[in-house]
């Protein structure tokens, strides 16, 4: 949060800061930035929201008032509640101002409370709560679920929430509004500040941030001058496929070893480990150079931020988990491996370098395979043009209502209306008819089915007053335990054994785990390590010198291509040539124009050819990945009736490569917008990808637990069944179930995305070109060697299993006749 | 119905692809792990409420099988309630539909670890009951032989080009033959698991349901 030389405008303020805290300014020869005396003049708004590039001072704008407040000593209690979407934020920001607040002598205590704090710390934080507490969406849902929360916040006066661009969309940001209608309820005339990396549309986000229907005031600082950004060239081509980027790996450690320090960011964590092994087997001048992404331990991620303070380390291969606002101090570089899938994240990620306000940011993009060459460039040209994604308009869930609704029930009792008046209060939920809160307070009181089962067990019951309250008070437990949105695979931990002293580094998906056998080796940490033994849920390895992993499969999020992006990408097609493109691009779009055609906006390209002796058939309809997958499933489902025999398909962020047994003469049919969207209904029904939504909004919503009492997890005994169960019986039973309409819903904004399906559909109208090809074409080539093939579950399956089957037997020597 | 045949100890039974056995000579169906009632018995013990459906579903099940096969004589293997209170507490509707399906055949209730007493509803109460070469009691017994239990849920994970399958099964050696869990709100224990790979012989087969249920080798390998 260093501030340097720049105008000072005291002049123009209205509250004075108290001379400690100017003095502090003054004595290091810095001054305040215009925005932060803007900030600091309009404090009294109920409603401020800052956009401010990175390095642009906005943790301090948003504090400064806090600290000028509370200078006196006068204030009781808390004062300011601050929330950022990351643990390692929370904890940076603690040590970021309370370096300042001691120089400054004011008395001020501050203190961080996140999944990481002790219990004991826990317990005295709400009895007796510093003045500045430091947290992140979770703890606070947690918080404002105890008896006393109301004792805990009553002298509340501000809340920042920090890097709000990363909460507005997601679930997380939902919750966490909802927390704050509490809290306005709980500490009235509290005042609510948010800021926010540069983005499309700061009047949404105002819209979420602010307590409806009081207005938000948005301070956009100066965006600074243009990023320093290009593309890394190499001198050996990017590979067809895969997203490693390992090709490039003497071009970066050349650009390693010109910086002071850069980060060199990966879009999923498998990437990054991959990245970073080959990284080191190739560093010869042993530069230091670290490795840091979420699945990592904490105690080795602590351990990795600590060298990169102390400026110990040359370069930090990373992900997300060093996404947002943190203050890594002197990074000059950022390098993105692979391509960026939206362009709000490239330009947050090129904030990270050169952290100081007015001095240009410094990024390369290494482009991963070869379409990400024109992916890249695409991307490039939108960050010179300023243009970010947008934003779409966001209605907050109903998993995330029935929650909160369970949160405020572990708090006491209340009133429907209400709680019902409070939850409108938050911008994404303004909107909420009356009748959808009734339905989630009737399924979390009830579960809410129409057969009244459980009346006499149910979780909520009525008082005699009116009011809602748990039936039995021990709820509270499970309900607590159960608080969060996010839901993840089912993680292990990964330890050495014990007699290797058990230091753990880090967790892989449960479904990744349970491939494993003894013997195999894969990649954590950066190291390889070999699979022991599974002991009491927890993975342990040893320490191997093998070289070639066999490659961890935890991924990160898996992005979509955007909207915009995917537009660039097809209006650079139409081009004559691409002088601007590397050699080997260029030449590889003219031989697709050459034996095939290039896709085009308003129109859809499908090829068909042999191939390996199947039938393939490939749409480029650029929709991004989860929109080309249903594509895939539904056409599919499609070919399965029309005899077409399909076996399988994979998908991208630009197209559907399916194969079968059939060739297809006319795709026109397939893709008729009346027979796609009649094929979805009935197979939205019944798929997987609703299996999936299902659960995740399942364990939100509070159906089902994501932990019990007890901390003893399941370990798939016969106790556990399949919540695919649970959704095939609500559909046949019960069809117009809350949780139902909710997964329906989720799924055709999320994973579905059947609204960028529809989208699509409509641009290209009846324009489908088929090129019937005698063999694979340049673009659909790198398909073949795309990962996450899905296979089709139907006649062909039950058909492999009796072939294995009588493979088996009669390898076995059984008899295999009356199979 | 695409029933899978198969000999056990001189008796030619048939796993049929709900996951009940049936013994066309004696005119026996036999299912195990109904686990009728465990919503009502979760909910009651203050865990999740889950949609109410499961022990209508179970008994639709067992009426179409019923309906199929018409056994003179049903077994239910033991857990067929999910406790004691469970099969007190079934509502009216179903009930009489569970009365309904026993009606006019001898049926009989093994006691399962869920159910270990006497429920009201008719039918004969045993802890085992032996039948020409064959002994049904609910939890398999070490050196048995000639023994159909249940209790264990017993699924198999096939793997199959790049993937693999888990679906509920029949496992079955020279000595003894176990049933997969009928209920509908069940999981169920992978047969590569210790507490069924040393249970089961070296030549141990699993049957796997489906639409056509399908013999094969146990596997023995997770994953």
């Amino acid at each position: 949060m260093a501030n340097r030389p720049g105008p000072v405008i005291y002049g123009r303020m209205t509250r004075t800061l108290p001379p400690r805290i100017t003095g502090w300014f003054t004595a290091r020869g810095w001054s305040i930035h215009p925005h932060q005396h803007a900030m600091l003049e309009r404090a009294d708004a109920p409603c401020q929201l800052l956009i401010a590039p990175t390095g642009g001072g906005k943790t301090m704008a948003g504090f400064l008032p806090t600290l000028a407040e509370l200078a006196d000593g006068t204030h009781k209690g808390l004062h300011t509640l601050y929330v950022s979407p990351l643990k390692a934020l929370a904890a940076d920001i603690k040590r970021n101002l309370t370096g300042p607040v001691e120089e400054m002598g004011l008395p001020i205590r501050i203190e961080d409370r996140t999944g990481d704090t002790s219990s004991h710390t826990k317990r005295r934080q709400r009895a007796d709560p510093p003045h500045i507490l430091l947290t992140t969406p979770e703890s606070l849902a947690l918080l404002i679920s105890y008896e006393d929360a109301g004792r805990t916040f009553a002298g509340l006066k501000r809340i920042i929430v920090d890097e709000i661009h990363a909460l507005a969309e997601s679930k997380r940001g939902d919750q966490l509004m909802l927390a704050l209608s509490r809290l306005s309820t709980l500490a009235p005339g509290l005042r609510r500040v948010g800021l926010s990396a540069t983005v499309e549309d700061p009047a949404a986000i105002a819209g979420i941030l602010a307590r409806h229907p009081d207005p938000c005031e948005i301070l956009q600082a100066d965006p600074g001058p243009d990023p320093d950004i290009a593309m890394l060239t190499t001198d050996a081509p990017p590979p067809w496929s895969g997203g490693g980027g390992k090709y490039a790996i003497p071009a970066v450690l050349e650009q390693v070893r010109k910086h002071r320090t850069t980060l060199i960011f990966h879009n999923t964590r498998a990437q990054a480990e991959l990245f970073f092994h080959h990284l080191w087997l190739a560093n010869e001048d042993q530069l230091p150079i670290g490795i840091h992404h979420g699945a990592l331990a904490r105690e080795q991620r602590e351990k990795v931020e600590q060298a990169m303070v102390d400026g110990r380390l040359k370069a930090i291969v990373c992900t997300g988990s060093l996404d947002l606002g943190i203050d890594w101090g002197d990074v000059d570089l950022v390098i993105q491996v692979g391509a960026p899938k939206n362009v709000k994240r490239l330009v947050q990620r090129i904030g990270r370098a050169n952290h100081r306000y007015n001095a240009p940011s410094k990024a390369l993009i290494v482009p991963a395979n070869r379409f990400e060459v024109i992916e890249c460039t695409a991307a490039l040209e939108a960050v010179r043009a300023r243009q970010l994604d947008g934003d779409t308009d966001h209605t907050g869930p109903l998993d995330v209502l029935c929650q909160h609704i369970l949160i405020r029930a572990a708090a006491g009792p209340f009133h429907a209306d209400e709680l019902f008046a409070e939850i409108r209060t938050a911008g994404a939920y303004a909107d909420l008819p009356r009748d959808s809160f009734d339905r989630c307070l009737d399924f979390a009181a009830t579960g809410g089915y129409a057969l009244r089962a459980y009346d006499q067990w149910q979780r909520l019951v009525q008082r005699p007053d009116g009011q809602w309250q748990l039936r039995d008070p021990r709820a509270t437990t499970r309900i607590r335990m159960n608080i969060g949105t996010i839901v993840d695979a089912d993680k292990m931990q990964v330890r050495y054994q014990k007699t290797r002293g058990g230091a753990p580094l880090g967790e892989v998906e449960e479904y990744f785990a349970s491939m494993l056998r003894k013997g195999d080796t894969f990649l954590i940490g950066g190291q390889i390590v070999r699979f022991e033994g599974m002991r009491e849920m927890v993975v342990e390895v040893s320490r191997t010198p093998t070289l070639k992993p066999k490659i961890a499969t935890f991924m990160g999020t898996k992005f979509a291509t955007s909207t915009q992006l995917s537009d660039r990408i097809l209006s650079m097609f139409r081009a004559e040539d691409w002088p601007d493109l590397p050699g080997h691009t260029r030449e590889w779009l003219q031989l697709q124009r050459r034996v095939s055609r290039l896709p085009e906006r308003d129109r859809l390209l499908v090829e068909s050819f042999p191939h390996d002796g199947r039938e393939h058939v490939v749409a480029y309809g650029f929709a991004g990945r989860n929109a080309q997958q249903t594509l895939g499933l539904l056409i599919t489902q499609r070919m399965e009736g029309m005899g077409l025999n399909p076996m399988g398909f994979v998908a991208t962020d630009y197209a559907t490569l399916i194969w079968g047994l059939d060739p297809l003469d006319d795709p026109r049919p397939l893709f008729s917008r009346e027979n796609l969207v009649e094929t979805m209904e009935a197979w939205l029904a019944d798929n997987a990808v609703m299996k999936r939504t299902f659960k995740g909004s399942a364990i939100i919503a509070g159906l089902i637990d994501r932990n019990q009492p007890g901390g003893k997890r399941k370990t798939g005994r016969q106790a556990t069944f399949s919540t695919d169960i649970l959704y095939d019986t609500l559909r046949k039973y019960d069809p117009d179930h809350v949780m139902l309409r909710i997964t329906r819903a989720e799924a055709m904004r999320g994973l579905v995305d059947f609204g960028r399906i529809e989208e699509m559909l409509t641009r290209i109208g009846d324009r489908i070109d088929h090129a019937r090809l005698a063999r694979v074409s340049p673009l659909a080539a790198p398909l073949f060697l795309e990962p996450g093939r899905v296979p089709i579950a139907g006649a062909a399956d039950q058909r492999m299993l009796e072939d294995e089957a009588a493979r088996l037997m009669t390898a076995a020597g059984l008899p295999a006749d009356h199979i | 119905m695409n029933s899978l045949p198969f000999d056990f100890r001189g008796a030619s039974l048939h796993a049929l692809p709900s996951g009940a056995l049936w013994w066309p000579e004696r005119a026996l169906l036999c299912v195990s792990d109904l686990h009728l009632g465990k919503s009502d018995r979760m909910a009651r013990r203050g865990g999740p409420m889950l949609p109410p459906y499961e022990t209508q579903e179970t008994l639709d099940r067992l009426a179409a099988d019923l309906a199929a096969t018409e056994p003179r004589e049903v077994i239910c293997l033991g857990d067929s309630f999910d406790d004691l209170a469970a099969s007190r507490d079934m509502a009216t509707p179903l009930r009489e539909r569970l009365l309904g399906l026993m009606a006019g055949r001898r049926w009989v209730w093994i006691l399962g670890n869920h159910d270990p007493g006497p429920v009201d509803l008719g039918g004969t109460h045993l802890a085992d009951y032996a039948l020409g070469p064959l002994t049904f009691r609910h939890i398999a017994e070490p050196g048995a032989a000639g023994e159909v239990s249940g209790h264990y849920h017993p699924k198999a994970r096939v793997p199959l080009r790049g993937r693999s399958l888990s679906r509920r099964c029949f496992l079955l050696d020279e000595a003894r033959l176990i049933l997969p869990a009928y209920g509908a709100y069940t999981g169920g224990l992978d047969c590569a698991r210790p507490e069924l790979a040393s249970l089961m012989g070296a030549r141990a087969e699993a049957i796997l349901l489906g639409p056509r249920p399908v013999r094969l080798p146990m596997p023995r390998q997770p994953g």
